[in-house]
């Protein structure tokens, strides 16, 4: 076999690698055989040397990664009356899906309304506290210290419940962050395991 | 010999090879072969190994009117080879223990 068959025997053999792949084989093998002939070989025993066409091709296939790659991808797909069943029924189960889907929404707002509630109450004893102390300041000044002094009283139960308030509001809302974080992973799981496959 | 053991050792053969002087692959084959026998499609996928690894790079050149691949050795293959010299002591009292036994049959 001279080189020239050689190689056109070689780029048969592989052509279902990209074309960059091939081109590169064949000219690593055509310098395989230059380098033979310029020792001092002809061009049948250097071709006979380095072996038969078809034997490298099994070899160079063997060794390309992004061919075996190809032949592991065909993964299950789904059936055609498995589309069919799927197609026909969405009108039943998009609509249950997104009814299940709004209910969480719902019920999750709401857990937020509590939180967004419990918020309000702290930032209405921290606006009474503030009002009733100026109330109190006003009262002294104009000459009625025995009112002035029940406001002022009155200004600092509502702070120092403000202050209470502020705690509980807190723990409330770090546990329901927290619930949402682990609910979130929870639905994420599923999905990135099966990349993962 | 087993295969994981060629295959490390094909690597290390192959820039031992290029360490003094760039070369190419043919002189490569003849270099190497009164150690060790390799097949063009063996040093290919380790040149290619070798290249993607960084320890070798890749340029061609003219000679005789016609292109070259010419392979020259990187920091890090000349590392491979320390390393190499360094895991065969450890490889050589290995040696030693697995052959302690057969010592009387000499």
């Amino acid at each position: 076999m001279n080189k020239q068959d050689f190689l056109l025997s070689l780029r048969k053999e592989i052509s279902k690698l990209p074309k960059a792949q091939i081109d590169e084989h064949i000219t690593f093998y055509s310098e395989m055989i230059d380098d033979r002939i310029e020792d001092g070989l002809s061009e049948e025993q250097a071709t006979k040397q380095i072996g038969s066409p078809e034997l490298i091709a099994k070899q160079i296939l063997a060794d390309s990664p992004t061919l075996s790659n190809k032949t592991k991808k065909p993964k299950r797909c789904l059936k055609t009356w498995e589309i069919v069943v799927i197609v026909l029924g969405s009108p039943i189960w998009v609509s249950l899906l997104l009814s299940a889907l709004s209910a969480v929404l719902a019920l999750y707002v709401s857990v937020w309304c509590i939180i967004i509630a419990l918020w309000s109450v702290f930032a209405a004893f921290v606006g009474s506290a503030l009002g009733l102390l100026v109330g109190s300041a006003a009262l002294i000044i104009k000459g009625n210290v025995t009112e002035g002094l029940a406001v002022f009283g009155a200004a600092i139960v509502c702070a120092g419940l403000s202050i209470f308030m502020f705690f509980a509001c807190k723990a409330a809302t770090k546990v329901i962050v927290w619930l949402t974080k682990k609910t979130i992973l929870l639905i994420k799981k599923p999905f990135v395991k099966k990349e993962e496959i | 010999m087993d295969i994981q053991l060629k295959r490390g050792l094909l690597d290390v053969c192959v820039l031992a090879a290029i360490k003094d002087e760039d070369s190419y692959g043919y002189k490569i084959i003849k270099d190497l072969k009164p150690y060790i026998e390799l097949s063009e499609s063996t040093l290919y996928t380790i040149l290619k190994r070798l290249e993607a690894a960084n320890m070798l790079t890749v340029y061609s050149s003219e000679h005789g009117g016609r292109l070259r691949k010419y392979y020259h050795i990187t920091e890090l293959g000349l590392k491979r080879i320390d390393e190499f010299k360094n895991e065969w002591a450890e490889i050589m009292s290995i040696y030693k223990f697995v052959t302690k036994e057969d010592g009387n049959n000499e």
